[in-house]
C-alpha cells in the first residue's frame, strides 16, 4: 500500500533547487502516437488493418504480414506482470536521482509484451491495468497499475512524476473575476490543494463571487493580466511557490469583423487572451520551470482554459475565436519552451459556458463551471495535455480531426438568402 | 531443413587477443589495428597479403569497414561489416569460410574491437536501436542490465534457478581468468562475495555483469592448404549455424535461435555435445550461458542449473567453460566480446592457450548471442571447431 504523502515541509532557502533532469525524450515518429494517446489519457496501440495483429514497439510495417497500414486503436488495458526488475543504477541522471526504479515485462491481453513502469502496489506476477502517461520529458510511457485501485495510489512518487496532481500543491487562479473561479477553487480544495491564490484585477469594482472565494479561504491578491507591472509584482511575491497556474483570465464579446465596426473589443481580446497569457508566462514561467524537479511537490503544470473556437472559428464569436486561436498557438510555443524543465502545459478546451452572460443567445448544451472545474482537476490528476470538456468541445474536436475544411465550411455557412 | 554443405578445407589460424583496458584514450581504429597486426605477425603475413577483411565494432563511428580499409591501408577484394555484437564471431566465420571455399578471397582477417572512453558506454546505449529508444530506455534506463534482469527473473521463476546456480558459473570463470594474463579481473572471487555483491538491477548484482572495456580480438581464415604451406597451427570448422529473431511470439526470452538449428549443427559436425572438450558460451550474463547450454543440447530446457551443479567448470574440470575467463572476468571489449570465445577456442584446439590450456583439447563448441534490440537478444550463432594442426 502506498504511504500517503505528507504536506511538504517549508523549503530551506539555503538549499539549492534541484536542476531539472529528464528521462529520454528521443522517439521515432511512430512512437509519438503513443504520446498523442497519452496526451488525452487513452491507452492505444497499433493494430494491423490487414491481419489484425497488435504491434509493440511501434512499427512502420506489420511484423506478421508486412502491411504498412497500422492505425492506432484503443486497447483493453488488462495484462499480467511476467517479470520484473528493480533498477539500482543507471547512467541516466533522471533515473539515477530517483533510484531504485521498478520496471517490468507485462504480457497484455491484447497480444504483445511490453516493458512498463510498475506501480509500487503491484504484486509480483499479478494482474495489472496498463495505462499511458506523459513523463517528465513530455513523452508517452506505459505504466502498470494494480488491477483495482489501492489507497493513496496516486501518492506513489512514480505517479507524482507522471501527473500534476493538485494534492499538497499551491495553485494560482489568475483571474478571480472569472465566472468559473469559485467552482475551480472548490474542486481544487477538494483535490487537496495546499493553498489557492487568485489574482484580482480592478479591486475597487465589486463582483458577486468575491465573498464565495473568501469563504473558501482563497488568498485574493491584486493582479491584472493587462498590466505588466502588476503581473510582475505578484510573480515576485508568489512565483516561487506557484506549483500550478490556471489562467482563467479572458475577455469575451460577440461579433466578427463587420458587425463591430472598430477594433476596440479586438484590442481588449488580444490584451487579455493573448498578451495576458504572454505576460503571465514571462513573469511566472521562469520560476515555475526552475522548480519543476523539486521533489514530489514540484511545480507541475500550466493550465490554459481555451474556447474550442481556437481550433476552427466559431461565429458569432468570430473575433474572440481569433484571439483564442492566438492563445492556443502561443500555448504550443510555451510547451516547447517549458519542455526542457518538465513543466507541463495543459489546454482545456470548452464550448459556450453556462455562467458567462455573453453566451445567452446561444442554444444549449452549455458547459457549467463545475463541469469545467472537474475536467481541470481530472486532467491534472492524470497528467493530460489536451482536455475536451463538454459535448460541444468533443464534437468539434472529432469533426476537426475528420476534416478541418469541412468543419470550416459548416461553421461559416451564410444562411439561406431570399 | 537440408544439411548445408561442409566447411571442409577451411582453416582458422593466428588467434590474437590484445590485453584489455578498463578505459582507453585510444580509438576503435587503434585497437582493431593492434589486433590485426598481432594476428598477421603470428601468421608471418603482411597487410598486403590480405584479400578479405571482416570487422565487428560499435565505436568506429563515423567509419565502417570501408573507412578502415583506407585508414589501415588494406586493399581487400572481399569486405564485410558485422553489426551483430555477441553473435558476430560465428556469423563472421560462416561468411569468411564460404568466401574462402568459393575462392572469392584467399586470406580473410576477422577482427572485432572497440574502445571504451569514460562516457562511451552511455553514448553507445543512447543510440543502440530504435525499439530500445522507443520502448526500453524510457523505463528506468537500466541498459542491458535491466533487460537481462527481466530475463533472469523469469528464468528463475520458471525453472527454479537460484543465485547460487549463477554464482557457481561466475566463480569458476574467475578462477579461469586468473590463469589468463590478459584478463581485466585479477582477484579471486568467492561465492560469498558473489552473493553479497552490490545490486545492479534485481536479481542481477555486480558479478553477474561484465566490465565494459577496450580491446580487440582477431583471427585469420584461409584454406587448409595455405595454412599448411605457411606451417601454421590451425583449427577446422566442423559445423556452424546462425539465426535471427527466433521465437518472436515467446512473451519473454527463455530460449534462443539455437533451438531452431541445433540438430543441423551436430549433424553437420558429425558429433554430439558430450564429445566437446570445452565450451565457450556468450556470457554477458550467466543466465544466457545457461540458456545456450540447454539450447545447444547439453541438457534439457530448464535443467542447466541442475546439470552444472555437479560439474567443474574450470580449465582443469570435467566441463571446461569459458576457459579464458569469458567476458564476466576477462572484460567485455564491445564487439570483441563476441569474439573472445572464438579466439580462445582456436587457441585451445591448436594447443596455444598457454596457462588456460585444456590438456589435449580437440573439440570445442563456441556459441554467440547478440543484440538486445528491445526485450531480447536477436542474434544467435554457434560453431564446432576441431583440431587441424597443433602448435
Amino acid at each position: 500500500m502506498t504511504h500517503p504523502l505528507s504536506p511538504p515541509p517549508k523549503k530551506n532557502p539555503q538549499k539549492r533547487s534541484v536542476s531539472p533532469t529528464r528521462p529520454p525524450e528521443v522517439r521515432s515518429r511512430a512512437a509519438l502516437h503513443l504520446t498523442a494517446a497519452a496526451a488525452e489519457g487513452r491507452f492505444a496501440l497499433q493494430r494491423c488493418a490487414d491481419c489484425g495483429k497488435v504491434q509493440y514497439p511501434p512499427r512502420d510495417a506489420c511484423s506478421a504480414c508486412l502491411s504498412t497500414d497500422l492505425p492506432w486503436q484503443d486497447m483493453a488495458p488488462g495484462g499480467t506482470l511476467i517479470a520484473e526488475t528493480t533498477v539500482q543504477t543507471s547512467p541516466r541522471l533522471y533515473f539515477r536521482e530517483r533510484m531504485p526504479w521498478r520496471a517490468g515485462t507485462v504480457q497484455l491481453d491484447a497480444g504483445p509484451t511490453v516493458l512498463a513502469h510498475i506501480h509500487g502496489d503491484v504484486k509480483r506476477h499479478a494482474r495489472v491495468r496498463v495505462t499511458v502517461r506523459l513523463d517528465q520529458a513530455g513523452q508517452g510511457v506505459l505504466v502498470a497499475l494494480p488491477e483495482t485501485d489501492t489507497p493513496n495510489m496516486e501518492d506513489d512518487p512514480l505517479m507524482r512524476a507522471l501527473s500534476a496532481d493538485p494534492k499538497h500543491r499551491r495553485v494560482l487562479i489568475t483571474d478571480a473575476r472569472s465566472a468559473q473561479a469559485p467552482a475551480l477553487a472548490r474542486a481544487l480544495q477538494k483535490a487537496g490543494a495546499a493553498i489557492i491564490f487568485a489574482g484580482e484585477p480592478e479591486s475597487w469594482r465589486p463582483y458577486p463571487q468575491r465573498a464565495e472565494l473568501e469563504a473558501l479561504g482563497v488568498q485574493i491578491l491584486p493582479m491584472d493580466v493587462t498590466d505588466t507591472a502588476s503581473v510582475q509584482k505578484l510573480a515576485g511575491e508568489i512565483g516561487g511557490k506557484t506549483d500550478i497556474l490556471i489562467n482563467t483570465a479572458r475577455f469575451l464579446r460577440p461579433g466578427g469583423v463587420l458587425d463591430r465596426g472598430d477594433t476596440g473589443f479586438a484590442r481588449d481580446e488580444l490584451e487579455v487572451n493573448y498578451l495576458g497569457l504572454m505576460r503571465l508566462a514571462q513573469a511566472f514561467g521562469p520560476a515555475m520551470c526552475a522548480r519543476a524537479s523539486d521533489g514530489v511537490n514540484a511545480a507541475a503544470a500550466w493550465v490554459n482554459l481555451l474556447s474550442v473556437g481556437a481550433l476552427s472559428n466559431a461565429r458569432p464569436f468570430g473575433a474572440y475565436s481569433a484571439s483564442q486561436a492566438g492563445a492556443y498557438s502561443l500555448s504550443q510555443s510555451l510547451r516547447a519552451e517549458f519542455r526542457p524543465s518538465g513543466l507541463r502545459v495543459m489546454n482545456v478546451f470548452f464550448g459556450p459556458t453556462e455562467e458567462d452572460d455573453w453566451y445567452q443567445p446561444l442554444p444549449p448544451p452549455r458547459v457549467t463551471a463545475s463541469a469545467l472545474a472537474r475536467s481541470v482537476v481530472d486532467g491534472l490528476q492524470r497528467g493530460l495535455e489536451d482536455v475536451w470538456c463538454g459535448d460541444i468541445a468533443q464534437d468539434l474536436r472529432d469533426r476537426f480531426r475528420r476534416d478541418p475544411k469541412v468543419l470550416e465550411r459548416e461553421m461559416t455557412l451564410g444562411g439561406e438568402g431570399a | 531443413m537440408a544439411r548445408p554443405t561442409s566447411y571442409e578445407g577451411v582453416a582458422l589460424v593466428a588467434p590474437f587477443s590484445t590485453p584489455y583496458q578498463r578505459y582507453s584514450i585510444d580509438t576503435a581504429h587503434h585497437w582493431i589495428a593492434t589486433a590485426l597486426r598481432g594476428s598477421l605477425r603470428a601468421a608471418g603475413l603482411k597487410p598486403g597479403d590480405l584479400d578479405g577483411f571482416e570487422v565487428a565494432s560499435f565505436t568506429l563511428f563515423p567509419d565502417t569497414a570501408v573507412g578502415l580499409t583506407q585508414h589501415l591501408g588494406l586493399c581487400p577484394r572481399w569486405l564485410d561489416h558485422i553489426p551483430m555484437g555477441g553473435a558476430s564471431a560465428g556469423v563472421a566465420l560462416r561468411r569468411a569460410a564460404r568466401a574462402v571455399q568459393a575462392g572469392d578471397a584467399e586470406i580473410i582477417a576477422c577482427v572485432a574491437g572497440d574502445t571504451n572512453h569514460i562516457d562511451s558506454f552511455r553514448q553507445l546505449l543512447s543510440s543502440f536501436s530504435r525499439f530500445a529508444m522507443d520502448a526500453s530506455y524510457p523505463y528506468g534506463y537500466g541498459g542491458p542490465n535491466a533487460s537481462f534482469a527481466l530475463l533472469t527473473d523469469r528464468y528463475m521463476t520458471e525453472y527454479g534457478a537460484t543465485r547460487e546456480d549463477f554464482g557457481r558459473l561466475c566463480v569458476a570463470q574467475r578462477a579461469n581468468a586468473l590463469k589468463n594474463p590478459n584478463a581485466v579481473m585479477k582477484k579471486p572471487l568467492t561465492m560469498e562475495q558473489y552473493l553479497g555483491a552490490r545490486p545492479i538491477a534485481d536479481p542481477i548484482a555486480l558479478f553477474d555483469c561484465v566490465m565494459p572495456c577496450a580491446g580487440a580480438e582477431a583471427f585469420l581464415v584461409m584454406s587448409e592448404d595455405r595454412a599448411r604451406a605457411l606451417n601454421l597451427p590451425y583449427a577446422r570448422l566442423a559445423g556452424a549455424i546462425e539465426r535471427h529473431n527466433a521465437h518472436a511470439d515467446d512473451p519473454i526470452q527463455l530460449r534462443g535461435g539455437w533451438t531452431m538449428d541445433v540438430d543441423v549443427l551436430w549433424d553437420q559436425a558429425g558429433m554430439a555435445p558430450q564429445e566437446m572438450d570445452l565450451v565457450q558460451t556468450y556470457d554477458d550474463y550467466p543466465v544466457i550461458s545457461m540458456m545456450q547450454i540447454e539450447d545447444l543440447g547439453f541438457c534439457a530446457k530448464g535443467e542447466a542449473p541442475a546439470f552444472l551443479r555437479d560439474k567443474d567448470l574450470t580449465v582443469a574440470g570435467d566441463f571446461p567453460h569459458n576457459t579464458s575467463g569469458g567476458q564476466l572476468s576477462g572484460g567485455q571489449a564491445g564487439a570483441a566480446g563476441g569474439f573472445i570465445g572464438m579466439v580462445e577456442a582456436i587457441r585451445q584446439v591448436t594447443g596455444q592457450a598457454g596457462g588456460t590450456q585444456v590438456p589435449g583439447a580437440e573439440h570445442a563448441l563456441v556459441s554467440g548471442f547478440g543484440m538486445i534490440n528491445f526485450d531480447r537478444g536477436l542474434c544467435s550463432s554457434a560453431a564446432v571447431l576441431t583440431t587441424g594442426a597443433r602448435a
